[in-house]
């Protein structure tokens, strides 16, 4: 709030109702009919709901398939993240440093931002098609038999690419502008104090983009976690089956395909609790870093 | 005859900081007053109160005789001219002057000629249709001035308007806007923690420390005749030398065992005191002299038109001020301190004796 | 200074003997990341212009182009999908309404309620921004059956409402216009105060000009954002009239595997790349508002 503020109410008021009707009508209140649900076991016929307490989540929490998933999960997200940060932080210092095409780079770099992760899936179907997608072709020349859809571990492997390819440019897009938003002079006293380079920038560039890259490792888990759905339906092309998921993408087979209201609603909660955690866990830690920015 | 009339204002923010304690005064037409004091010292909410952008605890506040503490700032019949200059960036020079006139309501003739009579005075008429980014600081700072001039208001306030400019700016601003004030007869309260700007525009200061009014007067009453040892030590670089004595109200003031000079005034007080004495008023005297103390020299400051010569009487530091035409004392230094430049404090409450 | 630059200037000449080889290192590395983004998305546009015969038989192609304007026709012209009632360009359409409708409704929404708890003394503005930005943790995705059950509930399901209002309940663009208002100089509202302008005029005269920028790259951000929502569309449309371009193409490869004809690769490839197509240009040609807006403002 500013100092000096404008001192009405029924203006802000007005200004303000808008977007809490729509966050109530659409946020909050389905979020508190998830955690409702979450305590009952609907009938799959629609006739009526029962009460059954704690069941649903013990249910999931017994549950191996919901065990493989979540297993599954992290394992993507570890990988999603640790390969499109690595990956856009080699590629940002090097376009930070190089003397001309810094922008031209950036472009060739950041436009696969805008492309959808489901299409970005149904082109790592085409690449990765079982026969003759270029990848396939490319893996067979090694000797592998690369089977998409058919395949566990192909399918999560070309899961983890697709998903780090399309994530790469916004890990980019941050890391170079932190890069240039280190002051000249702290560069320049760098080369003065120091000559190697591979130190300097352990010693003296990655400390100073720690805080990015502690922003944008939230934001690969919530990616890896939320907005690979698209990605994931098109690389198992809408039929789970044996195939890898992740949690949000149960979520959604169990509440639309299999009709496990309570289940999905208990799946949802379990999921929210993990983004508020996750959440509490960033804005305790930025609170700590807020000085290195 | 009395213009701004201040009676028992003070703030206390909800969070119950109390920023301005109870304080009066009286501002006659056409002065120029201007509020001095550190940053924290209230000066700006007490310039922000009259503005009408802070809303005032308690206490009365009139301009132009109207009561006007629950007036909206449109309304007060002022202009303000801010740090930043506060200059609405997506506008011209000639919309940011004529912004408020519009909002008036006030005929596009009459906003023009006012426009233009307020540009051809600060010589912004070949920049009207520029936007601010593309004006040095200097020209930004006279379009603030603009915008505050074509109101024709009953009040100027100016909240610290020069200290972004560099320094050589700013003496030549300093000049400016006083000889505008001087021009247009506008009533003006100004706000600056830089001393030098108080001395030199100011009719009258007011010195505020800790929310409180210290002293009000003259530029000269006040550097001459400081009310209390904050307003001499704030006021003049260097600041006023305060040596530590003794006081027994016999007329003379004991600075040590040994050393003792006659006191400035006979107070009935009798106790720990600071004598006070400006530098420049500090004579080099003959060891002969019948007052004449003996000064350690230390090292000397060259200022080009004068010089500073830091050094010790007894135990206390002491800053004596020398023309440059004077030669610089050797071997043992003796120093006079006129009675009638002595300024005596109590020791306790600081205040002048 | 004299004594700070002798060091660089060693260091730089001992740059300078290596400086071909690291630079070249550099660009091929660079080079190397750029060829990784374009690739895949080249070979889908290169193959584009092969019949569906070859697709299936050869897989991803260079070829000479023959059937290119085929199998574009068809995608957004031949009518597709189950029942056969959507075309390319409906579905182009109904992707702009989708990325421009969110856009804008998050903008107005959002500079609206920022505008409410930066520049208003409110006594629940703490407690209506905690109201507002704990949306923020919780993403469509994890409360997807019951927000459709409330969509459906109203009846809204097929509506363009039902398809942009639920994406538009969460508080990104307010957040990022507080944060940008709050970076605006205090004095300026304190000048317009004093040259008479109320909150509304405030708010039109100056605070919308001001936020000129910051409402583009709002913009393109958005569009981008709202272009590419996949799950929620999926779900809220199952009239194939409503189907939006990242929706419909699944459509039509699901196919792929599916039938016993041969599937039509062309046309899902040609459709996958006018989805493409808009918000590249977007985030390409409006860069700089886009890289200042994401990062500025994320923070």
């Amino acid at each position: 709030m500013k100092r000096a503020s404008f001192n009405q109410l029924g203006l802000p008021v007005w200004l303000l109702l808008p977007q809490l009707v729509i966050i109530g009508v659409f946020f909050y209140w389905p979020a508190a009919h998830a955690v409702r649900s979450s305590f009952y076991l609907e009938d799959p016929f629609g006739f009526g709901s029962t009460f059954v307490g704690w069941d649903n989540y013990a249910g999931l929490l017994a549950s191996a398939q919901y065990v493989k998933v979540a297993v599954f999960t992290l394992g993507f997200t570890f990988l999603v993240t640790f390969f499109s940060l690595s990956i856009a932080l080699v590629l940002a210092v090097k376009a930070d440093k190089v003397i001309r095409g810094t922008r031209t780079y950036r472009t060739l770099l950041m436009w696969v931002y805008a492309v959808a992760p489901p299409v970005a899936g149904f082109l790592g179907v085409m690449v990765f098609y079982q026969g003759n997608g270029p990848m396939t072709e490319f893996l067979a020349l090694f000797g592998y038999e690369f089977r998409l859809g058919v395949n566990y571990y192909d399918t999560a492997a070309a899961m983890v690419a697709v998903a780090t390819w399309n994530h790469i440019p916004v890990n980019f897009i941050f890391f170079l502008s932190g890069l240039q938003s280190i002051p000249q002079s702290v560069k320049e006293a760098a080369m003065i104090d120091n000559r190697s380079g591979t130190r300097r920038f352990w010693d003296i560039t990655f400390p100073l983009l720690a805080p990015t890259a502690f922003f944008l490792l939230i934001i690969n888990i919530t990616y890896a976690l939320f907005d690979t759905f698209g990605m994931i339906d098109a690389l198992v092309k809408g039929e789970p089956g044996n195939n890898p998921m992740t949690l949000v993408y149960k979520v959604y087979v169990d509440g639309f395909r299999g009709n496990d209201l309570g289940g999905s609603s208990a799946q949802s909660v379990i999921l929210m609790v993990l983004v508020l955690v996750l959440t509490v866990f960033q804005f305790r830690v930025m609170d700590r870093r807020i000085h290195y920015t | 005859m009395v213009h701004v009339a201040l009676k028992s204002i003070s703030k206390v923010y909800p969070n119950g900081v109390r920023a301005v304690h109870p304080t009066s005064f009286d501002i006659q037409q056409g002065e120029f007053i201007v509020l001095v004091g550190p940053s924290g010292c209230g000066k700006s909410t007490l310039l922000r109160m009259i503005a009408g952008l802070e809303e005032i605890t308690e206490g009365e506040l009139s301009i132009a005789g109207r009561v006007v503490n629950d007036i909206d700032p449109a309304e007060r019949d002022i202009a303000m001219v801010f740090q930043n200059y506060a200059l609405y960036p997506h506008m011209t020079v000639y919309n940011n002057m004529a912004y408020g006139l519009r909002n008036r309501g006030m005929a596009k003739a009459d906003i023009d000629a006012a426009v233009s009579t307020a540009a051809t005075m600060l010589n912004l008429t070949e920049f009207l249709t520029r936007r601010p980014s593309q004006l040095s600081g200097g020209q930004r700072q006279r379009v603030a001035m603009g915008r505050a001039i074509v109101r024709n208001p009953a009040l100027f306030l100016f909240d610290e308007p020069l200290s972004n400019l560099d320094a050589k700016l700013r003496g030549q601003m300093r000049i400016e806007i006083k000889a505008l004030q001087r021009r247009l007869g506008v009533t003006s309260v100004y706000v600056t923690h830089d001393q030098v700007e108080a001395m030199t525009m100011a009719d009258r200061i007011i010195v505020l420390n800790g929310g409180r009014i210290e002293q009000i007067g003259t530029p000269a009453e006040v550097y001459h005749q400081p009310a209390s040892t904050f307003v001499a030590s704030f006021m003049g670089a260097p600041p006023m030398n305060l040596l530590p004595a003794h006081y027994n109200g016999n007329g003379r003031v004991h600075l040590s065992e040994t050393i003792h000079i006659e006191a400035p005034v006979s107070a009935d007080y009798s106790g720990q005191v600071k004598l006070g004495v400006r530098p420049e008023n500090v004579g080099i005297v003959d060891s002969s002299h019948p007052d004449a103390l003996r000064f350690d020299l230390e090292f000397v400051e060259e200022l080009g038109a004068g010089r500073l010569l830091h050094g010790k009487l007894g135990d206390s530091g002491l800053i004596v001020h020398i023309p440059h035409t004077d030669p610089i004392p050797g071997g043992e230094v003796y120093v006079g301190l006129p009675k009638s430049a002595l300024v005596m404090f109590n020791h306790e409450t600081g205040m002048r004796l | 200074m004299t004594v700070a630059a002798a060091p660089v200037l060693v260091s730089r000449s001992r740059a300078r003997r290596k400086i071909s080889w690291q630079t070249i290192s550099d660009h091929a590395i660079l080079i190397a990341g750029s060829l990784l983004m374009i690739l895949p998305v080249f070979a889908a546009f290169m193959t584009i212009g092969a019949s569906d015969v070859e697709i299936s038989r050869h897989g991803m192609q260079f070829t000479d182009g023959s059937h290119l304007a085929e199998n574009f026709d068809k995608a957004l012209f031949t009518q597709g999908g189950f029942t056969g009632a959507i075309t390319g360009s409906t579905m182009l359409l109904n992707s702009f309404i989708l990325g421009i409708g969110f856009a804008i409704g998050k903008i107005i929404f959002g500079m609206m309620a920022a505008y409410a708890i930066v520049y208003f003394r409110l006594r629940f503005a703490t407690f209506a921004f905690w109201v507002i930005f704990t949306t923020l943790l919780l993403p469509l995705e994890v409360r997807i059956l019951p927000t459709y059950e409330v969509v459906h509930g109203m009846g809204l399901i097929n509506t363009y409402t039902g398809l942009i209002l639920p994406l538009v309940a969460s508080a990104t663009a307010t957040f990022f216009f507080r944060q940008f208002f709050l970076s605006i100089p205090e004095e300026l509202v304190e000048a317009a105060r004093i040259d008479g302008a109320g909150p509304v005029k405030f708010f039109f005269d100056i605070l919308v000009p001001l936020s000129r920028t910051m409402i583009a790259a709002i913009f393109i951000i958005m569009f981008v954002y709202g272009w590419n929502q996949y799950l929620w569309p999926t779900l809220i449309t199952t009239d194939e009239a409503m189907f939006t371009l990242v929706r419909g193409i699944k459509q039509i490869y699901q196919s792929i595997d599916g039938g016993s004809d041969i599937p039509e690769f062309g046309r899902a490839l040609a459709l996958a790349f006018i989805a493409i197509l808009p918000p590249v240009l977007v985030v390409v040609i409006f860069q700089s508002w886009f890289v200042k807006g994401l990062v500025e403002s994320d923070k």
